[in-house]
């Protein structure tokens, strides 16, 4: 057996996910109880959750623990993780709540799955070993595959669902597969016992062999989980058909948690096989690429345009972690946060032209926005800009860290890729601009926001342009979390 | 022979027997009988194998709970055998090839490669004394208490989302209010109405 051995005190370094779940219980009973004008606090309170938790999580940051027998890892990359993940939810959540009471989907145990699924992120960000991991990840997903079917009034909604679901789980059990491959030949779960037996030089070939064939599973799923090219299908499809609130929720915050997977999975744990991972994530970042430039062209639906365009970001992600070093690593982990941060702020403007009985989801639908509501056409100019990698966004530094890095080792060809297909998805990006500000509108349109969104919508917009300004504070954090 | 091989071929010949006609029962209602003699023919091979807890489970949660919805899923459902059989030709090659594929590959599984049955070897015997539940109680609740308290969030989730997905608030459902029914006044309750001479004699 095992030898186990338990200290209480050790569960402060648990704090965020025990408080988000026992938050999680609480507003579940309060929203089941109070009378209904209280139920419109459902909300705030989730909010506030949200708010405890980041902070929860802020305080940990430079402790590292590993505890409950190796299940649960806090270090400061999962501390910061989980700051962020708080951070983007709130954000998202206010920019949810405007398109849901808008489109009288406003139902509170919308922001109950939503709570449920980051607390799946945090799990999955903490875990380490391959049971953990599993479980935080079908723990997002699940809440994340209810979240969509809750307009299960709309046929497009209920397909997107049935699609992700299917999907997520041929890529669950792609992961578990390779998994189960891992654990049956190094006979452990533990991510670290892992590491260290692949690090043996005494490996046997077959036992390398086993290990290379659940590697290549493993990166099945979390390309699955990413999205990336040849796994991104369900990509465009889903995006399209969620409603417009869960896409940006699905299409942001849950990508920190599948890089957080894959740093667990595939640096914490199968670092030695590095040369092995790095040559699959190569295929996958310039397919990626290229497709989520090339087919982004002809969209005429803009939650589809982002989708392709989520699979080109996803793409430069992998390639920061080609390189192999813990620069490339650092700055794939910043442009998660630059893409989040741009991706945020694209939805949020899409969100802020529904109306009540209308639906955005056409590039055409931007038309005149410049002329009817200039400050929400700049916010969306600079997206737009920060998205095709123009200075001084912070889209520009997140490419420009990825592409340094891959050329300092000596994947020149790989960069050139990068940019030619970057600067042919500079075109789609442009013509929303062109859109915004050149053409006019069909009829009068009258933009109606609560002023908490334009609030947050602001400060979303404003960071893009100030980090952009300034990134060298976050490009030392992003390196400073390996 | 031993006590246990005998036992071991009784609830054997059990199990085949009772898959074998549950295969082959014309009744539905009568073949998730024969599959419930199975399953418990099948816990009490894994009670030999000094799994008890896998045993119970099984009675537990496949004899007690999983049956019992097929029991009604069958008498609610309108299943008529021949329809059921109709096909039956047309996808019998197809049958065969699965089940020889599954034979196949299980063959090669135990006898070749890392996980040969020769390098793994038996599983360890144990006492009277031993309990497996008592074993796998103490793994679950010390060194997998946290994967273990994350599968009962899970378990929330799914209660959540199936109960948001499918719950829809009944308009018509005949609730007691009793505030209104105290405060109820007389007029409320009456509605006079002036009924015309002439069209009462008309309807007679």
């Amino acid at each position: 057996m095992m030898n186990f051995n338990f200290n209480v005190s050790e569960l402060m370094f648990l704090m965020p996910e025990l408080f988000l779940l026992a938050a999680i219980s609480c507003i579940l009973l309060f929203d089941l109880y109070v009378k209904k004008e209280l139920k419109k606090f459902t909300y705030h309170l989730s909010q506030l959750a949200l708010l405890i938790t980041g902070l929860l999580a802020f305080n940990l940051i430079g402790e590292s623990a590993t505890i409950f027998s190796g299940t649960f890892v806090l270090d400061t990359l999962g501390s910061t993780f989980k700051v962020f993940i708080a951070g983007f939810s709130i954000i998202a959540l206010v920019y949810s709540r405007h398109y849901l009471s808008v489109h009288g989907l406003l139902r509170n145990e919308y922001f109950i799955l939503a709570l449920m699924s980051i607390l799946g992120m945090l799990v999955m960000v903490s875990g380490h070993s391959l049971l953990t991991l599993y479980l935080g990840l079908e723990i997002m997903s699940l809440s994340l595959y209810a979240l969509i079917a809750t307009a299960r009034d709309r046929a497009f909604a209920i397909e997107a669902a049935l699609k992700y679901f299917v999907l997520g789980a041929i890529a669950s059990g792609l992961l578990l597969y390779g998994m189960s491959m891992i654990y049956g030949i190094t006979g452990n779960l533990d991510i670290a016992q892992i590491a260290s037996f692949a690090s043996l030089a005494s490996l046997e070939p077959q036992e390398t062999l086993i290990l290379n064939f659940g590697l290549v599973f493993l990166v099945i799923g979390v390309a699955f989980k990413l999205g990336a090219v040849p796994f991104h299908m369900w990509v465009p499809d889903v995006y399209q058909g969620s409603p417009t609130s869960v896409t940006m929720f699905l299409s942001t915050v849950p990508k920190i948690a599948a890089v957080a997977l894959l740093v667990r999975l595939l640096i914490d744990g199968l670092s030695d096989f590095q040369q092995y991972w790095a040559d699959l994530f190569m295929i996958l970042a310039v397919l990626s690429i290229a497709v989520g430039s090339l087919v982004a062209l002809t969209q005429v639906n803009i939650k589809r345009m982002l989708a392709y365009s989520t699979i080109s970001h996803i793409g430069f992600v992998l390639l920061g972690f080609v390189t192999g070093v813990l620069e490339g690593y650092g700055s794939a982990i910043f442009y998660v946060f630059a893409y989040i941060l741009m991706s945020l702020a694209a939805f949020g403007s899409i969100i802020v032209l529904n109306r009540s009985g209308f639906e955005a989801d056409q590039i055409s639908d931007f038309r005149g926005l410049s002329k009817h509501s200039p400050w929400f056409a700049l916010i969306m100019l600079a997206v737009m800009l920060s998205m095709a990698g123009v200075p001084p966004f912070i889209g520009f530094y997140s490419k420009l860290f990825i592409l340094q890095q891959v050329v300092s080792e000596g994947y020149v060809i790989l960069a050139i890729i990068a940019v030619i297909f970057a600067v042919i998805s500079a075109y789609y990006y442009l013509q929303i601009i062109k859109t915004m500000y050149f053409d006019d509108a069909d009829k009068d349109i009258v933009v109606s926001a609560p002023i908490d969104l334009k609030v947050v919508l602001s400060i979303n917009g404003a960071l893009i342009l100030i980090i952009g300004l300034m990134p060298g504070y976050w490009m030392n954090l992003s390196v400073s979390l390996f | 022979m031993e006590f246990t091989s005998i036992l071991f071929y009784v609830f054997s010949l059990f199990f085949v027997g009772s898959s074998l006609v549950m295969i082959t029962s014309r009744n539905t209602a009568k073949a998730a009988l024969w599959l419930i003699l199975t399953f418990f023919s099948a816990a009490s091979l894994w009670l030999l194998l000094e799994a008890e807890f896998l045993a119970i489970t099984l009675i537990l949660i496949y004899v007690g709970a999983v049956m019992v919805l097929f029991m009604f899923v069958i008498k609610m459902l309108d299943t008529e055998a021949s329809t059921l059989r109709a096909q039956f030709t047309r996808y019998l090659p197809l049958g065969i090839f699965v089940s020889l594929v599954v034979i196949v590959q299980m063959a090669l599984v135990l006898n070749a490669g890392p996980f040969d049955l020769e390098t793994v070897g038996l599983p360890e015997q144990h006492g009277p004394s031993y309990s497996n539940i008592t074993a796998i109680a103490q793994q679950l609740y010390t060194v997998y208490v946290y994967p273990f308290e994350l599968a009962a969030v899970l378990l929330l989730i799914a209660i959540i989302a199936a109960i948001t997905l499918v719950h829809r608030t009944q308009v018509n459902s005949k609730k007691q209010n009793i505030s209104e029914q105290i405060n109820v006044q007389a007029k409320d309750r009456m509605r006079f109405a002036s009924i015309n001479k002439d069209s009462t004699k008309e309807n007679k």
